[in-house]
């Protein structure tokens, strides 16, 4: 489980190799979106379209018009709130794969309670409200997961679990009273808890759904990249991932740091309804936010644990997906799901392959070193 | 009827046997592929691929031929995730949530260009053991198949050769290679082996139910998953456990009829089932995973 580990870090000797990091990213980043275009172009050719027509119309459905734009960067919202949560967990050597779970129960939960609040909340109140009770209620469905990683079960298939407990659970609370009368979403919530739509303040993404929550992703995930590595939890979850047994011994509370990360994890997936149902909707139906969960896993895996680069892979999945829409017409939109999984892998063997490169040419440089 | 009743009939006890089919044959697909040293959650992925596979192949060219097509797409898969994760050295779990994406929207693209609807294909035969007695259940080709692949997989990985081989690249890849196995190629044939059991699960789900839908394992891949970790990696528990989890699968369709919220909670039981006993298990320690499990091979 190495994959969040950045050349910089790993090599922090000085400039040359802090250079080599930066180096990495673009690399990591231009395959990524390399691998997207060439299994696209792929895709679209076997369909008998063609590839050059499919990726002017996906273009200009997405970067083409301020629509687009609009459009993309609320696809890429909940991204960034699930990539950050899937990413916080990969830096304690976890895999969360249960952000679709937790990001389901934080909606229903946020629904519930938006709709619940006396209308004449003021939004001072009713937005941190409803946001604290998302991340509560996300935290909460990994709370079980870290539980059981503290008595030794792995954290990847109690996620799973917890996944299809949550799907069944969404449907029972709706169906208990949760859900309107004969309806099956929650009331509309409380108007001063929804977050206002960007197009209020730049009308040029007028009739697209990106709202607030997207500058809120973007704050939220600088903010929590900085910080993390700045304090004393941040730091002993990092050397958990490089050797747990090391840090035993060092008297380092391995479980509770992984519980702790486990739980942060949940509660930034949960943050992710601040895009589907306080900035979109304004109520919670079953469904809504599905499969932004596990494309959490993808953007934190291209991320690579940078600020801009969690940015990057939220808007290139976010292009994808309004991309999908735009050539629905000739290609099953589905297509763009295939190509997710095939750039995981794509980034993923580069990463290896960049990793074992870069570990000889640092040796390379310390021998020289040594040599001088 | 009543609920205890319908709990405690033959018809219960003829679905569970029907129910398990998949489960079974996916948690050997499972041993197969973590006793290697592999680590495998994309299970689900590889049943559905298998699943679409055959179907499609049996809409076209009859039951045993779709059998033979799911057998090859899975193989396929689990060659490709022991190659990707021990070749190219990328970890198990990302290239296996990978796996379980593209099949999701792959089988989807799939259908939607045979069958222009990316949520159902078209009706199959299958081998018709629908309703009716338990003998007829009993005697049903896919669930003789899973018992046969049960008592395979427990006397090849014990008693044979390759077995052995595999064993010891699960439990030492070092000390295996030390010894002169191919390690990476042993890894890759096991997954393959896993890969075609879970492609034959996924099949035998379809068949069953006449048709291929979008996402019909519904995390069956994951339960059967969740049934080897439980076992502590052995095939003959893992198989029991099946047959336990399907007996809740079981459940729901028996108690159909019954309250919509009492269906919610009765659907959630297998996976909570399977929560509490992961607590159980990890906390008594019996049995621990193959020591090589996600270890490579160089290095």
């Amino acid at each position: 489980m190495t994959i969040v580990e950045s050349p910089r870090r790993e090599n922090a000797r000085g400039r040359t190799v802090a250079f080599l990091g930066v180096e990495a990213d673009v690399w990591t980043i231009a395959s990524g979106a390399a691998a997207a275009q060439i299994a696209f172009a792929l895709l679209v050719w076997i369909y008998g379209q063609s590839p050059r027509a499919m990726t002017a119309l996906l273009f200009e459905g997405t970067w083409g018009s301020a629509y687009g734009i609009g459009q993309v960067l609320f696809k890429a919202t909940p991204l960034l709130f699930t990539g950050l949560a899937v990413h916080v967990a990969l830096r304690a050597g976890l895999f969360n794969v249960g952000a679709e779970g937790q990001l389901a129960i934080a909606s229903l939960a946020a629904g519930a309670v938006g709709a619940a609040l006396p209308a004449s909340t003021p939004a001072f109140v009713a937005i941190p409200i409803v946001a604290i009770v998302a991340a509560c209620a996300g935290a909460a469905w990994a709370a079980p997961a870290a539980g059981l990683r503290a008595v030794g079960a792995h954290e990847v298939i109690s996620t799973i679990l917890l996944n299809r407990v949550a799907d069944a659970l969404v449907g029972l609370l709706l169906g208990l009273g949760l859900a309107q009368k004969g309806g099956v979403r929650t009331a509309d919530m409380a108007a001063h808890a929804r977050l206002s739509r960007l197009d209020r303040f730049v009308p040029a993404f007028a009739g697209s759904a990106v709202s607030t929550a997207v500058i809120v992703g973007v704050a939220l995930v600088a903010l929590t990249l900085w910080l993390l590595p700045r304090t004393r939890a941040g730091r002993e979850q990092e050397l958990i991932a490089q050797n747990a047994e090391a840090c035993e011994v060092e008297r380092i509370p391995v479980r509770w740091r992984r519980g702790q990360a486990l739980v942060l994890s949940g509660a930034f997936a949960g943050l992710a309804s601040l895009g589907t149902v306080m900035g979109y909707k304004g109520y919670y139906e079953q469904g809504l936010g599905a499969g932004a969960g596990f494309t959490g896993l993808a953007v934190a895996i291209l991320g690579r644990g940078r600020i801009a680069g969690i940015v990057f892979a939220a808007l290139l999945f976010g292009t994808l997906a309004q991309g999908g829409l735009a050539i629905n017409a000739y290609v099953p939109s589905e297509a763009m799901e295939v190509i997710q999984g095939v750039v995981i892998v794509a980034v993923a063997l580069g990463d290896a392959r960049l990793r074992s490169w870069l570990g000889e040419k640092v040796r390379a440089i310390a021998l020289r070193g040594k040599v001088a | 009827m009543s609920v205890l009743a319908s709990i405690a009939s033959v018809t219960m006890i003829a679905q569970t046997i029907r129910s398990a089919v998949p489960y079974v044959l996916a948690s050997q697909g499972g041993v197969w592929s973590e006793r290697s040293g592999v680590v495998n959650v994309a299970l689900e992925g590889m049943m559905l691929a298998g699943g679409l596979a055959g179907v499609a192949v049996a809409h076209a060219h009859g039951s045993v031929l779709g059998l033979v097509a799911a057998i090859g797409v899975g193989a396929a898969l689990g060659a490709i995730h022991a190659t990707v994760t021990e070749r190219g050295r990328i970890d198990a779990i990302v290239s296996g949530v990978a796996i379980n994406i593209v099949a999701l929207g792959g089988t989807r693209v799939v259908m939607r260009a045979l069958y222009q609807s990316s949520s159902n294909s078209p009706r199959v035969a299958g081998f018709g053991a629908d309703r009716g007695v338990l003998a007829r259940v009993a005697l049903d080709p896919m669930v003789i198949a899973s018992v046969v692949a049960v008592i395979i997989t427990m006397l090849a990985l014990s008693r044979t050769r390759f077995g052995l081989h595999v064993r010891a690249c699960g439990e030492g890849p070092l000390a295996a290679r030390a010894a002169g196995i191919a390690v990476v190629r042993t890894r890759i044939m096991a997954v393959a082996i896993g890969g075609a059991l879970a492609g034959l699960a996924g099949a035998a789900l379809a068949f069953d139910q006449h048709q291929f839908q979008s996402g019909m394992t519904g995390g069956r891949g994951f339960i059967a998953l969740a049934a080897v970790v439980l076992s502590g990696w052995r095939p003959g528990r893992a198989a029991a456990l099946c047959v336990v989890f399907a007996g809740l699968d079981a459940l729901q369709i028996v108690l159909q009829g019954h309250a919509r919220a009492f269906q919610d909670l009765v659907q959630m039981l297998p996976y909570v089932a399977a929560l509490v006993a992961l607590a159980f298990v990890a906390r008594s320690r019996r049995g621990g995973p193959p020591a090589g499990l996600g270890v490579a091979a160089e290095e």
